[in-house]
Order: C-alpha cells, then sequence, then structure tokens
C-alpha cells in the first residue's frame, strides 16, 4: 500500500479555514435540530421511572383525551407493525418501546405524538405506567458475579461479530462479553518480578453533552419506503439496522445528516432513528423527537470502569508481567460496549514493552442507563489505570517517571501484546516532546502554604477500527467543478475541510473550490461510520483513490484529444496540460468530449485496510492499520484546603503521522485535552436507586471558559505513517487519553497522595490529603 | 385571543415584526417558527450554556428562558443581525479568522455575548473575558481560540474606531 508522495504538497498540510466557517458564524449553518416539516408531529417520550421492573400496565387514556394529541404509542404499538422491534450494534436486545419490562430509569415506554411539542410534553405527564420492581445491581464488579440480578433474560448477539456468536441464547449471566489477550505465560512473568504492583482504579460514567441534542426525524408517503433526517454519525448503519429490523431492503430507506453540533461518539450507531422510523409508519406524518438535555443522560454515557492491574517488574524496573482486569459497566443496553471491551482490552497493557500478559475485559450489563462509545473509546479509562500505575511503580522503585516509560515503552519491530508487530508507533517521542514542554529537568514552582503545586505526564495507545471500508465518489461537472460525495459526518472535526483538500490535492484544484456534499444514503455511498477517529485514513483513502480515478478518466479524455500519453500529462489548476507546454481546461475536455458543456466524469474509490482477525487467545499478527498515540503533560495547583485541583499548564502531543491541515489538527489535540478535563476533574453522573439526580447543565460541570489553563499547548509529532493517505493518521481522540492520569500523578508529585477514583472531585483528594495527614474526614 | 394567544409587536433586528404567542412560549420558539431565525439555539433550556444568547433592549438574555410575550415593544438582536449579505461584522470575521469554533452550535452565543462584552468593555483584559464569557459553553472546547478572537475582535475596533 505504499504510495508516493508527491514532493511539493499544495492542498495537503495546508491550513484551510473550515469551508463551512462563515455559515457558522452567521448562524446560518443546517443542523438537523432545525427541521421543522410539513404536518410533522413532536414526540415525547414517557420513561420507566424504575431500574428493573415488569411492566404491568400502561393506562394512555387521559394523555389520549387531551386536546391536540394525536396519539400516543406504546410497546403493543409497535409490536403489531414489527414482530421483532429490537435493534442495536452487537446486541439486539434494545426494544424501540418498552416491551414486557423494563431495565433502567429512563427507558423508553410510550411516546405521546402531538403538533404541538408543549401538549405533548403535557401529554406525557399524564400517562400512568404500573410496574412490579425487580431488584436491580448497578455496579459492574457485583453485576458480573454469580447470584447477581439479572438485566436480560437471555443475551441476543446480533450476528454481525464473529467473536459474539458463542453467547447466542446464553442465559442467567449479565457478562455480555468476555474478552481475552494471553501473551507469554503470566505465572512465569510473575516469578520473575521482585515487585508485584496490584492496585484498581475505578472511573465514573459521563456523558458527551453534545450541545446540539440528540434528535432524529422521519418521514413515509407510501408507508414503503422512510426518509429519517438523523443527527448521526454513522447513517449508513442506521439504513442497514433499520432495514433489518422492519425486514426491507435497505434502499427503501434513506438516511441524511447534516452537520452535527458536537458527537463525541453519542450520535453513533443507532439512538432515536428506530423509535421515530416506526412512529412515522404508525401515524404516516412525519415525527421528530429532539432530546432534551436531562434525556441525553439517560441515552448513552461513557462507561464507569474497575480496572485491576497487577503489575511484576524487576528492581532496575524493567516491567516483566502484567495481569488486568476491567469491568466495562455497559448500563442496560449493550449499545456498541462489547466491541469497548475487546477493541480498547486489547491494549490494556499500555504502550510498554511486556514479555507476559494476561487481559481479561468483560462487558457487564447493569440497570444502569446505556454506555457506549464516548471519544476514545474506552481509551480514557484503561490509560487512567496504567498510568496512574506507572507512576506509582516509578515512585516506588526510587526511578523518574519519565526515564521508566522510556525503559519500557514499546518500540518499533517490538510484538504488541496482541502478537502484532509494533509499527510508526511514536511512544517515545510524544513522551519525550511533552516532558521537554514542561521543562521536566528543570527546577519547578512547588508552591507554598495552602496552594502546592505539582507536575504529572502520561501516555496512551490506541489502535483503529478494524475491519471497516469507506467508499467515496468524485463528480466533475461539465464546468469543471468538482463535488465530493461522501457519507463521514463533519461533527465539528473538520472532515469536510480536510477530505476536499485530500480530493484537491489529487484533482490539482483548489480546496475552496470543491463542494462535500453530506451524507445522504440515496447519495453518499457506504461508510462505516464516523467514529475512532478513523475517517482521515479510511474515508482519506477512499476519497484519493476516487479522485484518482476522476483525475485519470480526465487525463485519459485530453490523451486523446491533445495526442500524447497520458503518463506524459499532468493534472493541474484545473486543466491538463502537456510537458510541451499545451492544456485544456477539465471544462474544454467535456465540451470536446460531448459536444457541448454537457455529462460528468465520476470516480470512485473503496477502502478497506488488511486486517488479521484475533485468535481466541487474542493474537493476531495485524490488529490494526495504525497506532495512535497521545501523551499529556500537566501542571497544577492543589488547594490543600478544599481539595481542588486548578490544572495551570496543559500540554499534549500527539503522532498524527502528517497534519492534513496542521491548525485543526493542532486543535483537535488541544480541545479534546480541555475536553478530557472535565472527566478527569468534574463530571460525573450521580444516581440515587438508577436514576441520575444531576442530570443538568446545572449540576453536571463540563469544562468552561474559567476551567481553561492559562497555557494550553499541543505539539504534532509528524512522521508521514507509510500506510496512510498523504501519510495523514487518525487525530481526534489522541489529546483525551492522557489528561485524568497525568494530573493525578501531578497531585502525588505536589502531596504524595494517591487517588484512585476519576475524576478527582475536591472531595475525593481531600479526603485522600487528609487520610494521608492521618485526619481522615468522617465518612458520609 | 380566544385560545391564549397574544399579539406582540417588537422591532426585529432593526425591522418591526409581531407575532402571535402563547403565554408559555420562549423567545426561540417564536424567532424559529416565524422568522426562520436558526442563529439563537435550545440547548441546555436552562439558561446554563448561551447557546440561545440575543439581545433585547441592548442586554444579552438567555432567550430560552425569555417569555416572548416579554418582547412586546423591545428591540430583539440576534446573530443574523451582525453581517451585511458577505460583509460580517468584525467579531465573527474574528471568530473565524482564530478557527473560534469546531461544530459551530454555540458560535452565536459566544459571539453575541463578545458583541455585549465589547460593548461595555471595548478593550478587556483576558480575565474580563473569561468571566464574561463564563456562561457560554463549548463541548468541543475551542476556548483558547475564542479567547484570541475576543482579544483579535478588541484590537480591530479599537482600530476601526481611531
Amino acid at each position: 500500500m505504499t504510495q508516493t508522495i508527491a514532493p511539493a504538497l499544495r492542498e495537503v498540510t495546508r491550513s484551510v479555514p473550515r469551508l463551512e466557517g462563515v455559515q457558522k458564524v452567521t448562524g446560518a449553518i443546517e443542523y438537523i435540530h432545525h427541521l421543522r416539516l410539513p404536518g410533522m408531529l413532536y414526540g415525547k417520550i414517557v420513561r420507566s421511572t424504575v431500574a428493573h421492573a415488569r411492566l404491568v400496565s400502561i393506562d394512555t387514556s387521559a394523555a389520549c383525551a387531551l386536546p391536540g394529541v394525536h396519539a400516543v404509542i406504546t410497546g403493543e404499538d409497535v409490536l403489531a407493525l414489527v414482530p421483532a422491534p429490537y435493534y442495536g450494534p452487537a446486541f439486539h436486545d434494545q426494544p424501540v418501546l418498552a416491551i414486557g419490562k423494563v431495565h433502567h430509569v429512563g427507558e423508553p415506554v410510550a411516546v405521546v405524538l402531538a403538533t404541538d411539542p408543549h401538549v405533548a410534553e403535557d401529554g406525557a405527564d399524564l400517562v400512568s405506567v404500573m410496574y412490579d420492581e425487580l431488584p436491580a445491581v448497578f455496579d459492574e464488579v457485583a453485576a458480573a458475579q454469580p447470584g447477581a440480578p439479572i438485566v436480560h433474560d437471555v443475551l441476543k448477539p446480533a450476528g454481525t461479530f464473529a467473536d459474539l456468536k458463542h453467547l447466542q441464547g446464553k442465559r442467567d449471566t449479565n457478562v455480555a462479553l468476555d474478552a481475552q489477550v494471553r501473551h507469554g505465560d503470566i505465572a512465569t512473568g510473575f516469578a520473575q518480578a521482585d515487585r508485584i504492583f496490584d492496585d484498581t482504579f475505578t472511573s465514573d460514567q459521563v456523558m458527551h453533552t453534545p450541545l446540539e441534542p440528540m434528535v432524529s426525524v422521519a418521514e413515509t408517503r407510501s408507508g414503503k419506503e422512510l426518509t429519517i433526517h438523523t443527527a448521526s454519525q454513522s447513517p449508513s448503519f442506521v439504513r442497514m439496522e433499520v432495514a433489518r429490523m422492519l425486514g426491507w431492503p435497505e434502499n427503501r430507506i434513506r438516511v441524511r445528516a447534516a452537520f452535527l453540533g458536537g458527537g463525541f461518539g453519542a450520535k453513533l450507531y443507532i439512538k432515536l432513528e428506530a423509535l421515530v422510523a416506526v412512529l412515522a409508519l404508525i401515524v404516516r406524518r412525519p415525527v421528530r423527537i429532539g432530546l432534551t438535555m436531562e434525556e441525553q443522560f439517560y441515552t448513552i454515557t461513557k462507561h464507569g470502569t474497575t480496572v485491576r492491574m497487577k503489575t511484576g517488574v524487576k528492581n532496575d524496573g524493567t516491567i516483566v508481567a502484567r495481569e488486568v482486569e476491567t469491568y466495562w459497566n455497559g448500563g442496560a443496553f449493550a449499545d456498541i460496549g462489547p466491541r469497548v471491551t475487546q477493541k480498547s482490552g486489547f491494549t490494556a497493557a499500555g504502550p510498554y514493552d511486556i514479555e507476559h500478559v494476561a487481559l481479561d475485559s468483560y462487558a457487564v450489563y447493569t440497570n444502569l442507563p446505556p454506555a457506549g462509545a464516548f471519544r476514545g473509546f474506552g481509551i480514557p479509562q484503561l490509560v487512567w489505570a496504567y498510568e496512574s500505575q506507572a507512576d506509582i511503580i516509578a515512585r516506588a522503585l526510587n526511578l523518574d517517571p519519565v526515564a521508566f516509560r522510556r525503559k519500557n515503552a514499546l518500540r518499533d519491530g517490538r510484538p504488541h501484546a496482541t502478537g502484532t508487530i509494533m509499527q510508526n508507533a511514536k511512544i517515545v517521542e510524544c513522551l519525550d516532546r511533552v516532558a521537554t514542554a514542561l521543562g521536566w529537568d528543570e527546577p519547578f514552582d512547588r508552591g507554598s502554604g495552602v496552594i502546592r503545586r505539582g507536575r504529572g505526564i502520561a501516555v496512551g495507545l490506541k489502535a483503529s477500527i478494524s475491519p471497516t471500508t469507506s467508499v467515496a465518489l468524485v463528480t466533475v461537472a461539465a464546468d469543471g467543478s468538482c463535488t465530493l460525495a461522501i457519507s463521514t459526518v463533519d461533527m465539528g472535526q473538520g472532515s469536510d475541510t480536510a477530505m476536499a483538500q485530500i480530493a484537491a490535492e489529487t484533482l490539482g484544484v483548489p480546496t475552496e473550490s470543491i463542494r462535500v456534499v453530506h451524507s445522504d444514503t440515496d447519495t453518499t455511498p457506504y461508510d462505516m461510520a464516523t467514529l475512532g477517529s478513523r475517517s482521515t485514513y479510511h474515508m482519506g483513502h477512499a476519497v484519493r483513490l476516487a479522485a484518482d480515478d476522476a483525475r485519470r478518466q480526465l487525463l485519459a479524455l485530453a490523451a486523446t484529444y491533445l495526442d500524447v500519453p497520458a503518463e506524459r500529462c499532468a493534472c493541474e489548476d484545473g486543466a491538463i496540460t502537456t510537458a510541451d507546454g499545451r492544456s485544456m481546461t477539465f471544462r474544454e475536455l467535456f465540451v470536446k468530449r460531448f459536444g457541448m458543456q454537457a455529462g460528468n466524469v465520476v470516480g470512485s474509490g473503496s477502502f478497506e485496510p488488511p486486517y488479521a482477525k484475533p485468535d481466541a487467545a487474542g493474537q493476531s499478527s495485524n490488529v490494526t492499520p495504525f497506532w495512535m498515540v497521545g501523551a499529556t503533560g500537566v501542571e497544577i495547583s492543589v488547594d490543600t484546603e478544599t481539595g481542588r485541583i486548578t490544572v495551570d499548564r496543559l500540554v499534549t502531543a500527539g503522532d498524527v503521522g502528517r497534519a492534513i491541515n496542521p491548525a485543526i489538527v493542532e486543535r483537535q489535540l488541544s480541545s479534546a485535552a480541555i475536553m478530557a478535563l472535565g472527566s478527569s476533574l468534574s463530571e460525573v453522573m450521580v444516581f440515587e436507586h438508577g436514576q441520575v439526580v444531576n442530570a443538568s447543565l446545572a449540576d453536571y460541570k463540563i469544562p468552561g471558559m474559567l476551567d481553561v489553563p492559562a497555557d494550553v499547548r499541543a505539539f504534532l509529532i509528524e512522521e508521514p505513517h507509510p500506510s496512510a493517505p498523504f501519510g495523514a493518521k487518525g487525530v481526534g481522540e489522541s489529546g483525551s487519553f492522557g489528561p485524568a492520569p497525568a494530573i493525578a500523578n501531578a497531585l502525588h508529585d505536589a502531596l504524595g497522595v494517591r487517588v484512585r477514583e476519576m475524576p478527582l472531585l475536591p472531595e475525593r483528594v481531600l479526603r485522600a490529603i487528609r487520610a494521608a495527614a492521618g485526619t481522615a474526614l468522617e465518612e458520609e | 385571543m380566544a385560545d391564549g394567544r397574544t399579539t406582540i409587536r417588537f422591532t426585529l433586528n432593526g425591522r418591526p415584526e409581531s407575532a402571535d404567542v402563547a403565554a408559555h412560549e420562549n423567545l426561540i420558539e417564536v424567532l424559529q417558527r416565524d422568522f426562520a431565525l436558526n442563529g439563537a439555539r435550545v440547548s441546555c433550556a436552562q439558561g446554563l450554556c448561551g447557546c440561545c444568547t440575543v439581545a433585547v433592549d441592548g442586554v444579552a438574555v438567555s432567550g430560552c428562558l425569555f417569555l416572548a410575550r416579554f418582547a412586546d415593544g423591545a428591540a430583539i438582536e440576534t446573530v443574523e443581525s451582525l453581517a451585511d449579505r458577505d460583509a460580517l461584522d468584525p467579531i465573527q470575521t474574528a471568530f473565524l479568522e482564530n478557527a473560534a469554533f469546531q461544530c459551530g452550535f454555540c458560535t452565536p452565543g459566544f459571539i453575541m455575548m463578545t458583541r455585549e462584552l465589547l460593548a461595555r468593555i471595548p478593550d478587556p483584559s483576558d480575565d474580563e473575558i473569561r468571566h464574561y464569557l463564563s456562561g457560554n459553553l463549548c463541548r468541543c472546547a475551542a476556548y483558547p481560540e475564542i479567547l484570541k478572537a475576543v482579544r483579535a475582535a478588541a484590537r480591530e475596533r479599537a482600530r476601526v474606531a481611531s
């Protein structure tokens, strides 16, 4: 797959301003949030008030009697239309509306439809649901034990993932996947160790809070076709999954997205789309469901986790064995949790060269709101554990934390725990860049009095998702203008601009002249999804191939008319030129070919990276097309009287291959790190009996202007990746890997106390400070 | 009116307008439904995120908490009032040139709040900018770029004024 990179890149590597920038600053840009269709009904979801119960009865009479209510729909109405109304990317476990039982507080039980959204809301309050409560389980470790209350009577894997097939029909378990990696012999490894460290690290469940709340609108004209307009990161998957559930061919369903007001993984796979599709088919009118911020907390979250990390080291600091057990709190529906469990689980030993590794990763059902993909796809929870422990070990052995990491870092050419030989993973380079930026070997102001200061670092490793497919189309119109049709969704990461740059580079036209058509399954070809920082690499390849296909066709036309071999022509500045100085513009080629300004040249490209499926021991010769590496360094101030941490400096280094758009790439790294300060320091979903008691931005604290460190910097570690389009890797998540453990390590550096629970809430920090001082605070 | 709707008259981005509104409807619903103005958006619906910021009689408010009936007789300005076709306001230009946004959902709110800030404090310090914009949230966390943009806008306004 190695390609020749043109010596002079004109479009790629240029910091092109976002193509849609003016629309964003004027407020004119399209979000599905704003879509209103003639005759549209607003749906308001009636949600379960209990965590686990048999559904006894639903009384909709008062709601139906409310003037303005068009209909109230329950699971029975859904069953009359769809025999098996369950959906999900990994398991078909999520009902369109509750059937027989509810599994978490907030599960959709009924929908009230009205032309006025306020009437729908009033109607929802009038629906009366009787529950017969069942014992519930909320903790991921407890839920995995025998005898725990069972969330789903029987496991129903989707069948799309081969490694889940053995779970089909399994009963009496909450473990939706148990993924393993075995490398070397763990017992031998621990026998060789001089010291063994055994720590447990937890992280709380948090939520994406995209500011454009989740929204989907469905319409049908005949009842035999559907159009779904949705704020989705994965329109191709929505089409497939709704088609499967309805038993329809995919081509009767059209799914389109616009710009997204943030996604971060919340809008992946299938969320509200199955519900609005079924509602539109039942009432034969357009139906919109838009969530409130509160409802989003009950719809999708980031996994809370418990990670037990046992590590054997030699006295010289060599890590010889690592055993990791990770419990992922998946909530009541699997969503993509089993993939998080396996795809991120296999990196749980960290970016280190360890001879003996045993990793066990468990996707666990509980009666909490569902968890799925969240920027980093599980990696931040794992980095939290292994990078916190890296400092614990280094400090115990009296080694410098940076030197300890350098000593053990996985180098290119060495086997990862999956058996895949490492290639092009700039682990040491990212680590060193951050250490240099912090002035690691220089004197440091440690504060005084109440405010003490410390600094810390962390580095994380992530595999790209594989095997996945992306397809792109490039159309050249008869006037020479170019259109790029892709299903990649721009949710703020700048993909429209980056993809246009790749097409522009290949076609020899300015990026700004290219129009990017947004995801619409009727017109844009298949893409697995916009997730896991995969678009630049996967779709980037497809776009390059499609543009190259179009370019070759233009060259072939020109070769005929200019009477020179195509390989002696160049495609630049919207024209085909020959070595002897002649040229034809694209438009002139069309006029010559069709006798007038008419016709199209259509180039297509499809890309699927090579991949070797891991065996039962998690071993694979090629587990990922590329590795993402992100390192974080922080300087913090701690108020020893309140436990409050202030991050003064936040430094990120990311291995980006080559930056297609350096300005956007740099900000992807720094903003991911700032976002991660939330889950590191303040964001936590607080539950009582499965109910989120702080499901509001008033009580759930995401970073604001005052939380941004005075000094934020990002560094690009650039070495073009040989198999990537123009050498570019994905970068959207790398900045999110390290902030939490870097801060915990800085806290230890400042005060010698270690907190093993993420986020580092002031109360947790203060308790640790007081416990270390022998004046422990009373438990609540 | 019989169904409890009231006719309100107000100035919207410099033009006299009227709308029939129900007692419970907020300003954003009316701007979107009757005037196709989508720059101000409801996100948290609690006045905490700033996505719905509009100016009422020159004061920035959270439109999601502002009952439309209270707009009767008022002068309402939205982000749509800033640009004259393709000629952007200096604040918009500064946001554009400093890439002070990613997804763009919060951007009009930040721009409207910045407009009020610079009207009150033409040359704000970083601390003043941070505090003034602390009621606007950007989940993409483009905060460092927003800070730069506000500084740049302040400089540009000073340059034009001199």
